[in-house]
């Protein structure tokens, strides 16, 4: 066959292909296909932003218009990660002002932003459009005030739940007065109040903001003016939801409430006061994602509100909700997706509600499209888990944190190893799991054997030895992220599935019993991995080969040992990968 | 050197039950033996009743955000500026019941400074030169108030952050009276 088709019209076909996997596998196909499919892909995600470099990814890719960088691993959130581990996103900012000068779109997580980065983001992308920080950390207000200056086409600005030190809320004045095109905003992380006038004014000139959540300092009677002026709001977040009880301001908000008619998605309701509820219900029957999880307001209020909200999809609450409330839910939202219930007193020895696994056993059977679900109780039953399995074949994300660790089924006294046996027996699609209570190596028996499409797996305080880890190395065929904290697995399952490691993205270990002979070993078997100690006691050299290292984080890569590592952190069999490399 | 000793930034590594705020607790790298970690949750349950009601954390568990941990559980910490001293410190003022508590926090924390009678009142004193330090506070106005003018709760509701001032400054702030100590009041520490 000697004619193929022209590279214009293979471009236009590939145009079309928008998931990653897919322009991949194109790229394998042949040389020819590589290279046109590395010229026009548009965006890109480095899920590790330590797994290749920016020079690499650059060179591949000459035009990308929207990137999305994760950096630390997920246990960061938990405080697990010491601060200075890294993560920095300024190199990639650095480069790719160089050579992207049409970026449009910057995605992070869990990544070190600095005002400097912002600058220069702000300056760079002459057609910037997309910031998301998502839980990043340091940068101050006044790296806002740069993206609001500088950045002319913005559209979305989302801080999500980073950290962000608060100098002065007059960023938010720094968009010029004919700026008109965010479309999103959401602040809701800030601490401090922004100058109101200021944000009255860019909201009523943004005709086309769809997406606005205010922080908990903007107060409840300054949202009338906010919602009028963003009639075709489809998410709102509003700011602290309580004050004295006056009827102007709540009639006020009802009205304004009532302008919305595409308002699909509500959060904030910090200290609610559940006078001010009510003033919500007109648009309730349109609202498909509420996130209550700041609302310490009782279960009968919640219940109140949730009944009159038939189409909801997405349900963040506190437990305050209770196992009434769950029942309630169950009954009226037939199209619930997803439920996270946090908790409310984390610390407390017992418990302040009456929140048990009959709540979420409820669920499971009144909502048949339930396929997510973060779960934080004090008890938990193998028969819970085993209805609440069979109840919902169609789980995809299946999170269970049973406070106190190393629980026990409650009614039993045994292991909770069945009732999360048969939630990956019966559970074919899970892709993310988390573990908690008691649990011994037969429960990894059961993931290694059943949980084939299984992503994500979060384990804690589980395990009696290495068989438990080699389980689940060496069953998970689509395992991509492992994160473990205080179990009893050592050398010999890591030893022994270190091929394994070179298909994951990454392997947390802390407070484990890996050995520093042990690490050293896996990273001269395995040169493509990086495989870093993190230790606050000093280099572990100076301890024995035989002590256990504190944490381990281990990921493969093609850009070698990362060269930004605290004094805390050393890369295993750094010298010989160098040399190789 | 017993190499479990090691101390890396002057941050302990064995495991303490510490009270809330005790910072060395929450960031050090704990190194915790699994079986170490049973034991604290079993003394935590048998000394459920005498301690403060926030107890011992096991740093990562449980897996809870820490914007979560504070925007519900009635947490609210502030900065603390004192004159002279090198950074500010944090304390949380929903863990005092009172404006004495709070005062008792401040002397352990700046740990140049104590608390000594001056005229039958509890003031922050700096041991060295026995200058007397002034609480202020920063409202929701913005306006720098006296600490102590207003009930507990209120105080607590609407404090941003606090200086605590030489009294040589805080001229204009009446009940605050510079007082050197000298022979003539009655200063006892």
């Amino acid at each position: 066959m000697a004619y193929s088709f022209p590279e214009e019209v293979l471009e236009y076909v590939f145009a079309f292909l928008s998931y990653d996997k897919d322009r991949n596998a194109v790229s394998l196909v042949c040389k020819s296909w590589y290279e046109i499919e590395r010229c026009c892909r548009r965006r890109i995600f480095i899920g590790n932003c330590y797994a290749v470099s920016p020079q690499i990814v650059i060179r591949r890719f000459p035009e990308v218009r929207a990137v999305k960088i994760k950096g630390k691993p997920h246990f960061a959130d938990f405080n697990l990660v010491p601060e200075g581990w890294g993560a920095y996103v300024y190199p990639w900012i650095s480069a790719m002002a160089r050579s992207y000068p049409w970026l449009e779109e910057i995605k992070l997580k869990r990544m070190v932003v600095t005002d400097e980065s912002l600058e220069l983001i702000s300056k760079s992308f002459k057609n910037f459009k997309i910031l998301v920080l998502s839980s990043c950390e340091g940068f101050t207000t006044d790296g806002l005030a740069s993206i609001a200056a500088n950045c002319r086409n913005l559209r979305e600005l989302d801080l999500g739940e980073s950290e962000v030190e608060d100098l002065s809320g007059h960023w938010l004045s720094h968009f010029p007065d004919n700026f008109t095109s965010l479309v999103s905003l959401n602040m809701s992380c800030l601490g401090s109040e922004v100058s109101f006038s200021a944000l009255e004014r860019l909201v009523l000139r943004c005709p086309n903001l769809r997406t606005l959540r205010l922080n908990r300092a903007v107060p409840v009677e300054k949202l009338p003016s906010l919602l009028r002026g963003a009639p075709k709001l489809v998410e709102f977040g509003t700011g602290a939801y309580s004050a004295e009880i006056q009827t102007d301001i709540f009639s006020n908000l009802v009205e304004a409430f009532s302008g919305c008619k595409q308002l699909k998605r509500l959060s904030g309701f910090w200290d609610a006061v559940p006078a001010y509820l009510p003033a919500m219900y007109c648009v309730c029957s349109r609202i498909t994602s509420l996130n209550l999880s700041y609302a310490t307001v009782q279960s009968p209020d919640l219940v109140e509100l949730i009944s009159q909200c038939p189409n909801l999809k997405c349900l963040w609450v506190l437990d305050h909700i209770e196992d009434a409330g769950l029942k309630v839910l169950s009954s009226y939202c037939k199209d619930l997706q997803e439920l996270r219930v946090f908790p409310s007193d984390p610390y407390g020895a017992e418990p302040n509600v009456s929140l048990t696994e009959e709540g979420l056993v409820t669920v499971s059977a009144g909502c048949p499209k339930l396929q997510s679900v973060l779960y934080f109780c004090r008890q938990m039953s193998n028969a819970a888990l085993i209805t609440i399995a069979r109840n919902r074949p169609n789980l995809i994300r299946f999170r269970l944190c049973i406070i106190d660790p190393q629980a026990p089924d409650y009614l039993t006294l045994d292991p909770l190893d069945t009732g999360f046996g048969a939630i990956v027996e019966h559970c074919k699609e899970l892709r993310r799991l988390s573990l908690s209570g008691l649990l011994t190596d037969r429960v990894f028996e059961y993931i290694g054997t059943h949980a084939k499409k299984l992503e994500m797996l979060s384990i804690a305080f589980a395990g009696d030895s290495d068989l438990g880890l080699h389980h689940v190395l060496s069953g998970c065929e689509s395992l991509r992220k492992l994160e473990i904290m205080d179990c009893p697995f050592g050398d010999k399952a890591l030893l022994a599935n270190a091929a394994k490691l070179e298909t994951m993205r990454s392997l947390w270990m802390s407070s484990c019993s890996v050995s520093y002979g042990a690490c050293k070993l896996l990273a001269q078997k395995m040169p493509k991995l990086n495989v870093e100690v993190i230790d606050e006691r000093g280099h572990p050299d100076l301890r024995p080969e035989t002590c256990p290292v504190e944490k381990l984080y281990i990921y493969r890569t093609v850009s070698g040992p990362r060269v930004d590592k605290p004094d805390f952190v050393w890369t295993m069999d750094e010298d010989a990968v160098l040399r190789l490399s | 050197m017993s190499p479990e000793s090691e101390t890396s930034g002057g941050l302990k590594t064995e495991l303490t039950l510490g009270l809330p705020g005790d910072l060395q607790v929450q960031k050090s790298g704990i190194k915790r033996g699994f079986s170490e970690v049973v034991d604290l949750k079993l003394v935590n349950d048998s000394k459920a009743e005498s301690q403060p009601p926030s107890t011992t954390q096991v740093v990562g568990w449980p897996p809870v955000r820490s914007y979560r941990k504070n925007l519900v559980k009635n947490c609210k910490y502030v900065k603390v500026a004192a004159d002279g001293a090198p950074y500010l410190r944090k304390i949380d003022l929903e863990i005092h019941s009172s404006y004495q508590d709070l005062l008792t926090a401040m002397g352990d924390m700046f740990t140049c400074l104590t608390i000594c009678n001056v005229l039958n009142e509890r003031k922050l004193v700096d041991s060295a030169n026995g200058e007397e330090y002034v609480p202020t506070y920063e409202d929701k106005d913005g306006d720098w108030m006296l600490v102590g003018d207003v009930p507990w709760k209120m105080f607590v509701e609407s404090c941003k952050r606090m200086r605590l001032m030489k009294s040589s400054e805080a001229i204009g702030l009446g009940a605050a009276a510079p007082s050197t100590p000298s022979k003539g009041s009655s200063t006892s520490c």
